[in-house]
């Protein structure tokens, strides 16, 4: 009965194909440095999942983006959780991300024909930053507040345009209600919307060229 | 491999990343099941006694609006409700109080004393002085809060409100 229901689908979306394609891949002998990337995808996966849990309760706007985060610590049954989760992954991803970094240069895998893969890589990590310095401003608390106006700050630093820059990001020329808003849409939807996007390309050059092999001695 | 199972490495690495991946799922997956319907299992249902007035000081038979308010934390934010009760003074010690909240939606309703009805603006529900429905859309009486329900003492009718 599954089979046949499994039949007819595969029929239809190939999914042999798919799964031939995506997780039975020929892989040159590899280590465990080689998983970093699927790390980096799992722990998108999970601050996107905690993520959306978290949207049910927090609250963008100064009046109560940090009692609602009390609430979601104190008040609600698995808050710190979910909470603990999404801040501890953060921090995570930002390590592997840059880890994974690291070992494609070490490994000179960005090369022929792996450019495009590297520099949307490198686009991909600038938007994981992105999200934690966005993601820094939304509890709303003194920590929080001054981080980002620092943050804002050192943008504000570049010449000529630094003051517009500045303008921009913070919504203003202070902090205020439309800063946490603007860094929350930036932390909820421009950013992750951004970030599936280039995921996508990023997964589907690695699944046309394969990975690279590590370089030999006499490389 | 002599005394293995019989299971090849392709399928160890399948069985045990299933695995892992059910165990990861669960973990995050059963907690955030509580997460999301904790505020529907709250208890609600506190209640009070509330005062509403000197039992003298109303006109027998003819009812009389009386409002109060609670207020609730909802989550991380308070708010106030406000509710609306007729004290209809039977004798001096007995009284009964009608909500004023239509059974038909929750409307408000208004006592006209040339009518000797309730009558709910919404959809002209009319319902006679103790509450009983004489017409309109309604499907049962007014709530009624008696007996238990309600106590006077040193003269102050008071009446017991359980929140919804």
């Amino acid at each position: 009965m599954w089979q046949k229901i499994y039949a007819w689908l595969d029929e239809r979306l190939g999914l042999n194909d798919l799964y031939k394609a995506t997780l039975d891949r020929p892989e040159p002998k590899g280590n465990w440095w080689n998983t970093l990337g699927s790390a980096s995808l799992f722990l998108f996966i999970l601050q996107g999942v905690t993520g959306i849990f978290l949207s049910v309760y927090y609250t963008p706007s100064p009046d109560h983006a940090y009692d609602s985060i009390t609430y979601i610590m104190n008040g609600v049954a698995f808050g710190w959780l979910m909470r603990g989760i999404h801040h501890w992954g953060a921090s995570l991803m930002v390590i592997v991300v840059f880890v994974h970094m690291l070992r494609v240069f070490v490994t000179a895998s960005y090369k022929y024909p792996r450019e495009l893969t590297w520099m949307i890589g490198v686009g991909l990590l600038l938007l994981t930053l992105g999200m934690g310095f966005t993601g820094y401003l939304l509890p709303w608390n003194q920590k929080a507040y001054w981080a980002t106006t620092v943050g804002t700050s050192i943008a504000g630093t570049v010449p000529w345009i630094g003051a517009f820059i500045e303008r921009v990001l913070r919504g203003g020329a202070e902090l205020s209600a439309l800063t946490l808003s603007r860094f929350f849409a930036a932390h909820i939807w421009i950013f992750p919307a951004a970030m599936a996007g280039l995921i996508g390309v990023h997964l589907y050059l690695i699944i046309k060229h394969g990975e690279s092999e590590f370089p030999g001695k006499d490389d | 491999m002599a005394g293995s199972h019989h299971i090849s490495r392709r399928d160890f690495v399948k069985l045990t990343t299933a695995a892992l991946g059910s165990i990861m799922g669960a973990v995050i997956g059963l907690p955030a099941i509580g997460y999301l319907i904790d505020p529907a299992l709250k208890a609600s249902g506190k209640d009070a006694w509330i005062p509403l007035g000197p039992l003298e000081k109303f006109e027998a038979g003819k009812p009389a609006l009386v409002t109060f308010t609670r207020s609730k934390i909802n989550g991380w934010e308070k708010t106030v409700n406000s509710y609306g009760v007729f004290v209809i003074k039977k004798s001096d010690s007995e009284a009964l109080v009608l909500s004023n909240k239509c059974t038909h939606l929750s409307c408000r309703v208004n006592w006209l004393e040339e009518r000797q009805e309730y009558i709910c603006p919404c959809h002209d529900a009319a319902f006679g002085l103790n509450g009983e429905v004489l017409g309109g859309p309604p499907p049962r009486p007014l709530d009624r809060y008696e007996g238990e329900q309600l106590k006077v003492e040193e003269g102050t009718l008071y009446l017991h409100f359980v929140e919804g």
